[in-house]
């Protein structure tokens, strides 16, 4: 009843037309000095940017870092041997409280914010980039875009039940305007630049 | 709002009586302003984008009854259960009536300022309903029973010392602690605890987008996303005029949002909710609550184009130096003062002259909302019908005497300079308001009028 009133209401009350803008923001700077304003933009963030040329030299970081009784997860099928492959979503989503480690695939990076995308295809539970401790996540070099017009031109042509952009580890600056990392989510992250 | 104090002045004049306090509060905000123009001021096309913004959002307000239901299409279409409010009543009830059927009693809840200005959790409350909120802000003034003071950052008016005892008392940390670190993992823990154990968590929307009924919800904390994901019950409420057309204009607002709100090129987290997961129910509350109405006054609809980055208060001289508490709204500040006239005449008729007019506000606006312009059009409206302040009221027709006089305006111009020199308590007391926190002007020696008939007459 109240949906028939609000819309009679706001016809009645909605001004003439007003055309939509076309949005033409040209980028003229190249792709080396995107990925250079990226790497800017991460240290500013907190983010430990690691440039990699295989998996093989992830590997090798993430097993000098791991600790043993830390858990760790990734959705990525190459990093198997050395962090819990997770294929499915098998159990309940609480069962990820006590994730330290989650390696999780980006599908692309934007420059001009430090955002990756990540839609829910790529991490299996929408909760597992958040509830972990610490997250780290892969991107190749070549799928970094400068500016959030070319992001949303990429994503134009995909389908998600749910995206994120992920820009760094979880802060806040409630208290005094103090930045505390690690408010609800991660407290650290780390991005495998690959390529 | 549990404010008691309903009236700007007043409730500035007791922000005031603690100076220093009032200085930290406004040097605060500065800061945050000023982190606000270096972003601003790194992206070349600025100006650019804030056009565009301007654009899509009359775009929006003019084919508004078509993008709502196009949105709700989509929605319904992505598995979302979609309800209209058309005030602030139905939105409560709604709200109460999905966690009723799911026979839920406790709740988590991010930052959603509608649902402040629908005074949701005193309702759920009433019912038997215990919320939390996320938002580390949001839950300090929770704790402290309190309303926010910011639409962005709801503690900026607390100091981490009175934190430290809120959170000692409430939370067990040490007494006297008050390194924000400690403090915030000290939230962390606890609130952590409270997702993985409830069933329904309650978002606010930032964005949602007709085009493919989806909505955005933005954080740095990742509070909206820990209690949404973990949540079998999603409940996430907006205001009518959140709409936005197309996703490609999520650029255009994801761009402008976060710098114009804390000088960051965007949130943490933005994330996009379109379908729901297995076995969760997400439903969306679209609320009007005097929305629609406010619409047709052509003077004024274009308020509703506001997204809430709170860049107007932060650059307020006069939000800065009487804090958010004084403006007794939701949402205060110079956007407030021009939202909630239309919602309430009456009762906020003070807001619209809680200003210089200095249009500092209009000039950061992300989305072109001429905030000065249209608190000076709410002036006009509410001396029209009499609701104007009282002393403004007399002092201004003693003031239209005076200069439809001219010999009598001369006289009085004289008088006053006298005065200002020889009597200067006459007007350096505590009942002349332009005198508190101010000194008065030296006089000058000859009106302008006297000065011109001399050197150029």
């Amino acid at each position: 009843m109240s949906r028939e009133q609000i819309l009679r209401e706001v016809s009645k009350n909605q001004p003439a037309e007003r055309a939509l803008p076309v949005i033409d923001i040209p980028v003229t700077t190249t792709h080396a000095e995107w990925v250079e304003a990226l790497k800017k933009r991460l240290d500013i963030l907190h983010v430990d940017v690691r440039e990699v040329t295989d998996y093989s030299a992830i590997k090798a970081i993430l097993q000098q870092q791991a600790v043993p009784q830390e858990r760790s997860v990734t959705t990525i099928v190459a990093l198997g041997d050395v962090s819990t492959y997770i294929e499915t979503v098998k159990e309940d989503a609480h069962s990820l409280e006590d994730v330290d480690w989650a390696i999780i695939p980006a599908h692309f990076g934007v420059a001009e914010n430090g955002a990756m995308w990540v839609t829910e295809s790529l991490i299996q539970y929408r909760v597992l980039p958040f509830i972990t401790q610490q997250l780290a996540i892969v991107v190749n070099r070549k799928d970094i875009v400068y500016n959030m017009h070319q992001a949303y031109e990429r994503i134009a042509e995909t389908n998600y039940d749910f995206g994120v952009f992920i820009a760094g580890p979880s802060k806040t600056a409630d208290i005094e305007q103090s930045l505390v990392l690690g408010a609800h989510g991660p407290k650290g992250m780390t991005l495998f630049l690959l390529g | 709002m549990n404010s008691t104090i309903t009236n700007h002045a007043d409730a500035a004049i007791q922000f005031n009586l603690d100076e220093p306090r009032v200085d930290w509060h406004d040097k605060t905000l500065w800061f945050i302003r000023e982190k606000r123009d270096l972003a601003s001021h790194a992206i070349p096309e600025w100006e650019q984008l804030r056009e565009y913004a301007s654009q899509i959002k009359n775009n929006v307000l003019s084919n508004l009854s078509q993008y709502l239901q196009e949105f709700e299409k989509n929605a319904i279409a992505n598995g979302v259960i979609v309800h209209w409010a058309a005030d602030a009543a139905e939105h409560n009830q709604i709200v109460h009536s999905i966690l009723k059927k799911h026979q839920i009693d406790r709740m988590v809840k991010s930052k959603s300022m509608l649902t402040e200005e629908c005074g949701l959790n005193e309702y759920l409350e009433h019912n038997g309903i215990e919320v939390i909120d996320t938002d580390l802000g949001e839950r300090i003034v929770q704790l402290a029973k309190e309303p926010p003071s910011h639409i962005v950052l709801p503690c900026i008016h607390w100091k981490k010392e009175e934190i430290g005892e809120l959170f000692h008392k409430h939370l067990g940390t040490d007494k006297g602690a008050s390194d924000p670190k400690y403090l915030t993992a000290a939230a962390r823990e606890h609130l952590r605890e409270t997702f993985l154990t409830r069933r329904a968590a309650l978002t606010g929307v930032n964005f949602a987008v007709a085009e493919t009924g989806e909505f955005v919800v933005s954080t740095n904390e990742g509070n909206a996303d820990m209690g949404a994901h973990l949540a079998d019950i999603h409940i996430a409420c907006m205001g009518i005029e959140k709409i936005i057309p197309q996703q490609q204009h999520l650029g255009v607002f994801l761009r402008l949002l976060a710098r114009s709100a804390t000088g960051q090129p965007i949130t943490t987290y933005s994330s996009h909710f379109k379908k729901p997961q297995p076995h969760q129910e997400v439903h969306i509350v679209l609320v009007d609550n005097g929305r629609s109405v406010h619409l047709g006054k052509e003077d004024f609809r274009n308020s509703l184009k506001c997204i809430r980055c709170a860049a107007c208060m932060n650059t307020c001289p006069v939000y800065r130096r009487s804090g958010g508490h004084s403006y007794h709204n939701a949402v205060a500040g110079p956007i407030g003062s021009i939202l909630t006239p239309n919602f309430d005449m009456r009762a906020n008729k003070d807001l619209p002259f809680a200003s210089t007019l200095c249009g500092s506000c209009s000039n950061v606006c992300p989305v072109k909302i001429d905030i000065h312009d249209q608190l000076y059009k709410w002036r006009q409206v509410l001396m029209k019908e009499g609701l104007g302040p009282t002393t403004k009221n007399a002092s201004m027709k003693m003031m239209g005497w005076v200069l439809s006089k001219p010999s009598l305006y001369n006289i009085s111009g004289k008088a006053a300079r006298l005065v200002l020199k020889y009597s200067p308590f006459v007007v350096s007391n505590k009942l002349n308001p332009w005198y508190k926190q101010r000194e008065m002007p030296a006089p000058p020696k000859e009106s302008f009028k006297e000065w011109y008939k001399k050197n150029r007459g």
